[in-house]
């Protein structure tokens, strides 16, 4: 940079900032668009249930190892740290509570996010953007199918419907992780421990996590289908697609995780 | 109301495909620079062209992959550029395609690949589009112990055998056959090129191939055209194409480095 006229330069900077600005709200325009496309296009027929079964088993039964797993040892270190803080002000009872309530609102749904996000959303970029560099995307349209129909809504479908299910399994997972703690190792009464946990449960509480978990199916879905769609550009274009798909989920679960949150619990 | 109105049929001598002064351009480069041509019914037409003319674009303009800048396409004399939705659905019933990767659907089995546009496009049983899909496997030479294999354990020629299976399997009017052979050794691409002779003439398609194989172009055309710099500059039968008198042409179909055409290093 030796450029010596202040007023060019300062002309320069504005049109850096004009052309970053520029590409972000083009992105954002795709995204909306194809986003607008792909929900009017799990609504009309023709649908295709076969698919649409596929998807949910990919995404729903064989996640559950992950998900299980997760929201396990997730309980266990919950109860562990809990029990380790709040002996500090005399509060060990409310282990189980502070365990049901942090799995079910928080841990449950984000952390099961995330994990099908490297696992199905990575997949879902991968697969599509294959497609699309080997034309097979457009094979489909000349079959006189239409790909929106017939690849991206039975994703985003199985993908809101499925992560809900996984999460309910996964809360179960992480009380029972934590309940495991609780009684063999920290030497919590059994009766006493579930007691607790059902105690000061609300159904709002399951109710939240769930929501969150439908809407971080979508994202997942979404951001896999959308990379992969758009994709170009041979085996990089869709390393790059799975790369994306799978940050930009993650940074969206969070955000809409604060979003959902705040909805439901801020007064 | 009773529509009396019987199905369309146009005149003998409206072309089948029919294109007039169409443009394409992606940012800055023009990839089409006014294309006409009329295609007539039953015809081949073979265009041949070097690497990074424009010949895909070509074909995805008319099958409306791509929608042109300006100009206009017409099929049986119907305007098709910026139909979309149904309309488009309908126009591409009337078409096969012969993709140049061959573009097999990998998560489907060889049958389900030939009869796709059968079950999704026409809604055929699975039952009767299996029985169709084998029969149309061997019209192209393969036996019945394919059907239920996958594409991706199929050689390179095989690959092509099915995607010919799939572009005829509902019997299209017009069957697009976009480099067929490249990528196969010259015997298996002499045995696609009568499969491709074959094919059209049982079903009495029309036939636009695009290539730069030579051989190809011979044996599958009627009447070629070469494309150049985004224009057909030469159109005539295929017995002529080597002393055609235009120096673009006779550098090409001789294959000779010097001469009026210089490679473009930027696809």
């Amino acid at each position: 940079m030796n450029s010596t006229n202040p007023v060019t330069a300062f002309l320069d900077f504005l049109a850096l900032v004009g052309r970053v600005l520029l590409a972000f709200f083009n992105r954002v325009g795709r995204l909306s668009t194809f986003t607008a496309m792909a929900v009017f296009h799990c609504l009309t027929p023709p649908f295709y249930p076969r698919t649409l079964l596929r998807q949910m088993v990919e995404i729903g039964y064989y996640s559950l190892p992950v998900v299980g797993l997760t929201t396990l040892f997730s309980g266990m270190v919950l109860a562990l740290q809990s029990h380790t803080g709040f002996a500090r002000f005399a509060a060990e009872g409310a282990v189980a509570t502070v365990v049901v309530i942090s799995m079910t609102r928080e841990l449950g749904p984000v952390l099961a996010g995330l994990m099908v996000a490297g696992r199905v959303g990575a997949s879902m970029a991968a697969e599509i953007g294959t497609m699309r560099v080997t034309e097979q995307i457009d094979a489909l349209s000349t079959l006189s199918t239409n790909p929106f129909k017939y690849l991206i809504a039975p994703r985003l479908l199985a993908g809101a419907l499925m992560l809900p299910l996984l999460v309910l399994v996964g809360d179960i997972i992480g009380v029972f992780g934590g309940y495991l703690i609780g009684t063999y190792k920290l030497g919590f009464n059994p009766g006493n421990y579930i007691q607790r946990t059902w105690e000061f449960l609300e159904t709002m509480d399951v109710v939240s996590g769930l929501v969150k978990a439908s809407t971080f199916g979508f994202i997942i879905a979404l951001m896999g289908c959308y990379n992969g769609y758009t994709s170009r550009g041979g085996a990089q274009g869709v390393g790059q697609a799975t790369r994306n798909a799978v940050v930009s989920a993650s940074i969206l679960i969070l955000v809409f995780n604060y979003l959902i949150t705040e909805l439901f619990f801020a007064r | 109301m009773i529509s009396t109105t019987p199905a369309y049929q146009p005149p003998p001598s409206v072309p089948k495909l029919s294109l007039t002064n169409v443009h394409k351009a992606f940012g800055q480069k023009v990839v089409l620079d006014g294309v006409s041509i009329d295609i007539r019914p039953g015809e081949s037409v073979v265009v041949i062209g070097g690497s990074g003319t424009g010949k895909s674009v070509l074909l995805k303009s008319i099958l409306g992959l791509i929608t042109p800048d300006s100009g206009s396409i017409l099929i049986d004399g119907q305007e098709t550029v910026g139909l979309r939705g149904r309309k488009r659905d309908t126009v591409l019933r009337k078409f096969g395609m012969l993709f140049q990767g061959a573009a097999l659907f990998d998560s489907l089995p060889v049958w389900e690949n030939v009869a796709f546009g059968l079950i999704q496009g026409e809604g055929m049983a699975r039952g009767p589009a299996r029985d169709k899909a084998v029969e149309k496997l061997a019209q192209v030479g393969l036996g019945p112990e394919v059907a239920d294999l996958f594409p991706s354990e199929l050689s390179g020629g095989m690959q092509k055998r099915v995607g010919l299976a799939r572009a005829i399997a509902d019997e299209p009017e017009i069957i697009f056959f976009d480099e067929p052979t490249t990528g196969l050794d010259p015997i298996m691409a002499d045995v696609i090129n009568d499969l491709i002779v074959k094919c059209v003439k049982e079903l009495g398609a029309t036939a636009l191939s695009i290539t730069h194989d030579m051989a190809s172009a011979r044996k599958i055309a009627d009447r070629i055209a070469m494309l150049h710099k985004g224009r057909l500059i030469w159109t005539g039968p295929a017995s002529q194409v080597f002393d055609s008198g235009n120096p673009y042409v006779d550098q090409f179909v001789h294959g000779r480095a010097s001469g009026p055409i210089t490679m473009a290093v930027r696809a």
